[in-house]
């Protein structure tokens, strides 16, 4: 039977309360229109967006947003057991804001689609402005339940999960910022994340591979078995600074670590020049690098050789390097009238990563595991309209 | 190890804004002034100047990488193939 696998994670509730925001006055109104596409490693998602922001009053601010990825793969997971295929994921965010002097309160509900995946977030937030507006602290929470279950051919199979059916995973995440002004040219950010995760936290397409002398390769594929818990904490800092010549440059640093073992570090830096009234050019590198999950493992001695098992390749060592470049276009059209401005943006990010210890099956090897080890580029593009009103 | 660390992290800079709050008796004055903020309201200025633009990219890395959070965005689904 010819299995449409695919590759699937637990879904991202993360919610960091940016050290970006003011708390003493509400979002701009704003729409942005945007199509997006991912490229490399055999896959290709891409597709639209929409976001629109309206204030209601001096007190109340509303956004809906909605995402589209169309997606089609046929990546080193899925050639390795299965066959390519095409499918579309659709998500729908509902965001509203409450301003009350200086703390502005904050509720949402995320809810996701796709053929196997469904995903259903809220999440609540208040800032305060405080010691001049110099600071801004914020606390968040937020909760997720998904439903997760596997498709073949288009159909929801229930072939994993002890034969239950659809599996579930719970995510819960507490999240702290504070906005500080350091200078009336450098500004300050710190962002904390934890996060719980129990249920069914792996993908049922991404199977383990162990040795087996029986093989005609000399390996086969099985079951992989994930801890159905999984508590991460992440740490942030960020500054941007402003520079004489009407620049800004910005610096961050990230670091992660959780119970399944990884520990992952993230730094970014990025520079902004706006070239006159109407352009802006901004380039930016980020190097990510994480250690494996304790469980993992790209070649096991036998099948079911620990409780614990997993060849997910977002559970590898590996390293990434994304170098980016965008320009922006700032226009004022006469019509419609309430219109203040729009701007035209495009955004390339070049993403490379290495892997140190997943390795290509797909390279014929008299000795499985000594295939090269797998590399990734992909180009990520963006292309948004954005109004101001 | 690196969880209860970031986690102590946490719980310190907690202990440490509480303490702020607590020991405000005498009012803070700004150190930068109303007047002296045209560079800060700069557009350039801002950690995040288009959302839409950041929070994809946020998925793009957060389904490709173990670590997640911290980066001041909201996800939902996954769609990570």
């Amino acid at each position: 039977m010819r299995m449409q696998l695919r590759s699937r994670w637990l879904a991202a509730t993360a919610f960091g309360l940016g050290a970006v925001g003011r708390a003493d006055v509400l979002p701009e109104d704003r729409t942005d229109v945007l199509y997006h596409r991912y490229e490399g490693g055999g896959l290709t998602v891409q597709g639209p967006s929409v976001l629109v922001r309206k204030k209601f009053g001096d007190s109340f601010s509303a956004s809906y947003q909605y995402y589209e990825d169309l997606i089609s793969s046929a990546s080193i997971d899925v050639l390795s057991t299965a066959s390519a295929y095409k499918e579309k994921r659709t998500q729908h965010n509902l965001n509203v804001d409450y301003l009350h002097g200086s703390t502005l309160y904050s509720a949402g509900f995320i809810y996701s689609k796709e053929p196997d995946y469904r995903s259903n977030t809220g999440f609540l937030s208040v800032s305060q402005s405080m010691f001049g507006d110099l600071t801004t602290v914020s606390f968040g929470y937020s909760q997720g339940w998904d439903s997760v279950g596997e498709v073949d051919h288009g159909v929801v199979v229930q072939s994993f999960n002890n034969g239950i059916g659809h599996a579930n995973a719970n995510h819960r995440t507490w999240s702290a910022g504070v906005s500080q002004v350091i200078t009336r040219d450098l500004l300050l950010g710190l962002n904390f994340e934890a996060d719980e995760n129990d249920g069914y936290l792996q993908s049922p397409y991404r199977p383990v591979r162990f040795l087996d002398p029986f093989s005609i390769k000399g390996y086969s594929f099985g079951l992989a078995v994930a801890p159905s818990t999984r508590t991460g904490t992440a740490g942030s800092a960020q500054l941007k600074y402003y520079l004489p010549w009407h620049a800004a440059v910005d610096g961050s640093y990230r670091l992660y670590g959780d119970t399944w073992g990884i520990v992952a570090n993230t730094v970014k830096f990025g520079y902004t020049q706006p070239l006159s009234t109407a352009w802006t050019l901004e380039a930016s590198a980020r190097y990510y690098w994480q250690s494996h999950a304790n469980f993992y493992s790209d070649l096991y001695p036998y099948e079911d050789s620990q409780n614990f098992t997993s060849r997910d390749r977002e559970l590898a060592q590996f390293h990434s390097l994304t170098l980016g470049l965008g320009a922006s276009w700032e226009f004022h059209p006469g019509w419609p009238h309430w219109v203040d401005k729009g701007t035209l943006n495009f955004d390339y990010n070049r993403l490379h990563i290495n892997y140190q210890d997943f390795h290509d099956n797909l390279i014929p090897s008299l000795v499985p595991g000594d295939e090269p080890l797998y590399t990734l580029d992909a180009n990520i593009m963006q292309f948004f309209l954005s109004f101001w009103y | 190890m690196m969880h209860r660390i970031l986690l102590g992290g946490v719980l310190l800079g907690g202990v440490l804004l509480g303490g702020l709050l607590l020991g405000g008796c005498s009012p803070i004055q700004p150190w930068v002034k109303p007047y002296e903020r045209e560079h800060l309201a700069d557009p350039i200025m801002s950690f995040d100047r288009n959302p839409i633009s950041s929070v994809y990219l946020d998925h793009v890395f957060e389904t490709r990488e173990g670590a997640r959070g911290a980066t001041g965005s909201v996800g939902g689904g996954c769609g990570c193939n």
